[in-house]
């Protein structure tokens, strides 16, 4: 390669990264995916007796109080009312956790309290009773605006987030950005490509036909850029998470949200 | 774990076309997909969906392999007395689940 065509090179990569971060959208263009849905679709998530993901919420609402664990405690013998306690809190997730020295998802957290506080053993990824419980904690935060804490022990973190958001990876060499922040509103085969803020979640997808996690959704667009997805709980896809919750702050957060 | 959410208008006039919305947690597996070694999973489905108020039936779904998961079924009928609204599904592999709601015609 002559050195001319290398400058060239690494000038356009220049330019390719420099458009990558003018291209962080402006908090007035920001829309939740709600507002990408067709009419019925959004019906179904507006009316909580159409919603199927207010089944897990039910379920959920059991979960909280029965008793679990060698301390045989449930969540509300320390919690108490989670209509009370539990309001904003899936809405400042993932948050820092001292003892682990890293930030944590709502659905670490449970099983944090499970584990630590209940001495019950940690529920698995995407199984019914954490998705329950996530969903029936999530809930108590609809409406409220979103806010993860950024300081000094979780700016490292969100950094490493935004930088995955930015990484070209898989076969398809496509960064997060390159959808969600320079095509999103326009059509990836039939579907409109949203802005990829995560006020909803957990949400019940129409094409999964339950109720899933942001980690799930996460390894699928993973998956769709055939790129080997983290595995569950990766301290990458908290990050992501994190990075994601940061960049919707302020959007109102709409657990358990519907979506096609 | 079956659960299911009901809404039926609590209070009515009599003579009123009231809408019942009913939701149900059920896989609805269709007994044509088949898992990644080629067996075919099972078909588990609601066959069937009765409602009953006072005891006389007012609505009745048969229900095939083509329904989403979590069957959502909403339907009317007309508030003629007060009383109990049952509903009814049975499925596959012994499926039953019941549930009543209070209504009051004014």
């Amino acid at each position: 390669m002559s050195s001319r065509r290398r400058l060239a090179t690494a000038l356009g990569g220049l330019a390719f990264a420099a458009s990558a971060l003018a291209a962080e959208l402006p908090s007035a263009d920001r829309r939740s995916g709600y507002d990408f849905m067709s009419r019925e679709t959004r019906a179904m998530q507006d009316d909580d007796t159409a919603n199927p993901a207010m089944l897990w919420v039910l379920e959920g609402g059991a979960l909280w109080t029965r008793k679990a664990g060698a301390a045989g405690r449930a969540c509300a013998d320390c919690h108490g009312d989670a209509r009370a306690t539990m309001k904003g809190v899936a809405a400042r997730h993932p948050s820092f956790d001292p003892a682990r020295g890293r930030p944590v998802n709502l659905e670490q957290r449970i099983n944090a309290c499970r584990t630590d506080r209940q001495g019950a053993p940690p529920l698995a990824y995407e199984s019914r009773e954490l998705l329950a419980l996530a969903a029936y904690v999530a809930r108590q935060s609809r409406g409220q605006p979103i806010e993860v804490a950024i300081d000094p022990r979780t700016q490292p973190f969100l950094e490493a987030g935004r930088a995955t958001y930015h990484r070209r990876q898989g076969q398809l060499n496509l960064a997060c950005s390159q959808c969600h922040d320079a095509n999103w509103g326009r059509q990836l085969a039939g579907n409109v490509i949203p802005q990829a803020h995560p006020s909803g979640y957990p949400l019940y997808r129409l094409e999964w036909q339950g109720l899933g996690s942001l980690q799930r959704r996460l390894r699928n667009c993973l998956v769709g850029i055939r790129a080997e997805p983290y595995e569950y709980g990766a301290p990458e896809l908290v990050q992501l998470e994190l990075y994601l919750m940061w960049r919707a702050r302020g959007m109102t957060f709409e657990a358990p949200a519907v979506r096609p | 774990m079956a659960s299911a959410l009901i809404n039926v208008p609590p209070r009515v006039k009599r003579g009123e076309i009231i809408e019942i919305k009913t939701l149900i947690s059920h896989t609805m597996e269709t007994g044509f997909r088949r898992t990644q070694l080629g067996a075919l999973i099972p078909r588990d489905i609601i066959r069937r969906f009765t409602c009953t108020y006072n005891g006389t039936e007012v609505f009745r779904a048969e229900l095939h392999p083509a329904i989403s998961a979590n069957p959502f079924i909403v339907f009317s009928t007309i508030a003629v007395e007060s009383g109990t609204l049952e509903f009814h599904w049975t499925g596959d592999n012994g499926f039953s689940v019941s549930q009543s709601t209070a209504i009051l015609v004014e």
